[in-house]
């Protein structure tokens, strides 16, 4: 299993300070996290795509290249990258240029975006979602699996003879998750390419997350990739810990309280009980989320939103210890007692080591 | 034959409340309509003041909790609805909205509806037609074509009993004519050869 952490690049007041962080502060702050990260035991850095205040995030692969220069053994990833108002060509080479950067340490995970007028000013309609999801995939897929592309659809000018550069690293371009919240069309295209599937698994039950899991283990085995426990799963969450849970419940409220999302709405306690945030002790992360597996099968990935809200950077840095401290260790030993035969996410090692087989 | 399942929506918010007791008036002539016809009912009465955080939270969050979605799921296998507002500026009230703003996008398509709308003078009976009848329009709901005003001082005259049993035998015939609602689950199975097309 692959733990990290993942950020959606929010710039947010603190709701104790009334102080407004900068852009500029929050993308050092990024970075920071994302060689915390590493510095304690982590597997995964993964950053959000926007492109409209209040977010600093609108050139993921720039700040990955960044943290891949600073990192060695860090996996870099996204949650998500925008298949929908991306052009697909910019997305097949900006990825394998980080490929070579990072040594292939870096996977995307494709998203459809949930800002409305990033459609029109990227010149697409919101209304072509999904659609625009599935063909801009196609082409993403033949721009890395094939040298030379002839290509004429709906949504982008035509390609003659148009060859992606430079050629993912080792032949093997990064591996694809498919992250959807709900629409059952993007889990259904995860299943049918063989492809990862991530639910953020935030501000929702998790009986959205499951049941999106279900349908694409379900086809995935329709499709003949493998059986539905062998299929690539990741989830994301949220937490904020304390030693004392009370403390933790204390602290974190007046973040909760005026959250972006959730703010003004239920209490906290009602909204932990309904959605996979869980604000305690590491013991009771420990438990909510070693758990999980029980409802979405054996999985690859957890990651952990883990600066939202305001937090300021010191608390954030604190939670990271936190999680490499005491929760991912235990959760790792739980998971190899539980399942010695836990099959992990693809790398880029194993990809190669796949594609030898495959000849 | 099994009962038909009516699920009664009413926001008043005192108690008690000439909404909730025009709902009731209406569903007791229902009753007795469906009861000439040989059929037996059973109403669900929800008071949507008693959900009024829970459909906030809905509103703030994009889902419902445990308890909404309890609300929800009545209406999804209910055969027909009955639905009464209180008037608050010239309109339904914001709770009455509120609640079929949360309600998930088809669940009162072709579903067999009476509305009511109550208000402290005569002067606004024209709101249901204007803004009430739309909002039921627009989600498609197989609306019987007399909605019931009741004014304060309508309580006290016959014509009321008239109104209420001439929109409850419209409201029943269409009940005893629908179809069963087929739903859709967009879970079944899209198949990605159907998507690439």
């Amino acid at each position: 299993m692959q733990f990290g952490v993942m950020s959606v690049g929010d710039v947010t007041l603190d709701p104790t300070t009334g102080r407004m962080p900068s852009e500029h502060e929050r993308i050092q702050a990024l970075v920071t996290i994302a060689l915390k990260a590493e510095e304690v035991g982590l597997d995964v850095f993964s950053t959000g795509e926007h492109h409209n205040s209040p977010f600093v995030p609108s050139s993921p692969t720039t700040i990955l290249g960044f943290i891949a220069a600073r990192t060695s053994k860090l996996l870099l990833s996204t949650s998500t990258t925008l298949i929908t108002t991306n052009d697909p060509v910019k997305i097949a080479e900006d990825y394998a240029m980080l490929q070579h950067l990072s040594q292939g340490r870096n996977d995307l995970m494709l998203g459809r975006g949930n800002t409305g007028p990033v459609y029109p000013w990227f010149g697409q309609d919101i209304r072509n979602g999904i659609p625009l999801a599935i063909e801009n995939y196609k082409l993403l897929r033949r721009l890395w699996d094939e040298e030379v592309v002839d290509w004429e659809g709906n949504f982008r000018s035509p390609l003659q003879g148009f060859t992606s550069t430079p050629r993912p690293l080792d032949g093997v371009p990064p591996f694809v998750w498919h992250g959807s919240i709900r629409s059952p069309e993007i889990a259904e295209q995860a299943a049918y390419y063989g492809d990862g599937f991530f639910h953020n698994n935030i501000f929702w039950p998790m009986s959205h997350t499951k049941k999106m899991v279900d349908l694409y283990r379900r086809r995935y085995a329709h499709y003949g990739h493998g059986a539905p426990q062998d299929a690539i799963v990741g989830l994301g969450g949220q937490v904020f810990m304390n030693k004392r849970s009370q403390d933790a419940v204390r602290i974190f409220r007046p973040y909760f309280d005026n959250a972006p999302v959730y703010g003004h709405g239920p209490s906290l306690e009602d909204f932990t009980k309904q959605t996979p945030l869980t604000v305690g002790s590491p013991q009771q992360v420990i438990d909510r989320y070693g758990a999980m597996s029980e409802q979405v099968g054996d999985y690859q990935r957890q990651l952990f939103l883990i600066d939202h809200a305001g937090l300021p950077l010191n608390m954030v840095l604190e939670q990271i210890e936190l999680l490499g401290s005491e929760v991912v260790p235990v959760l790792r030993k739980e998971l190899s007692s539980k399942n010695p035969n836990h099959q992990q996410a693809p790398t880029h090692a194993a990809l190669i080591k796949n594609s030898k087989e495959k000849v | 034959m099994t009962p038909i399942q009516i699920t009664v929506i009413t926001a008043g918010l005192s108690s008690p409340s000439s909404t909730k007791l025009l709902g009731e008036r209406l569903s007791a002539s229902v009753e007795e309509q469906l009861t000439q016809e040989g059929r037996t009912v059973e109403f669900k009465f929800i008071e949507l003041r008693e959900h009024a955080h829970d459909i906030m939270d809905a509103m703030l969050l994009g889902f419902p909790s445990p308890r909404l979605e309890k609300v929800f799921a009545a209406i999804n296998e209910s055969d027909g609805l009955i639905a009464v507002s209180p008037v608050f500026n010239a309109s339904y009230s914001g709770l009455f909205k509120s609640f079929f703003d949360v309600l998930e996008k088809d669940a009162l398509k072709d579903l067999p509806t009476l509305l009511g709308m109550t208000s402290g003078t005569k002067r606004h009976s024209l709101v249901l037609e204007y803004a009430l009848k739309p909002l039921f329009g627009y989600a498609r709901a197989k609306l019987s074509p007399t909605g019931v005003f009741s004014a304060t001082d309508d309580f006290g005259e016959n014509d009321l009993s008239l109104r209420i049993r001439r929109a409850a035998e419209e409201f029943t015939a269409i009940l005893l004519l629908a179809q069963p609602r087929v739903k859709e689950d967009p879970f079944a199975s899209p198949d990605f050869a159907d998507l690439l097309t």
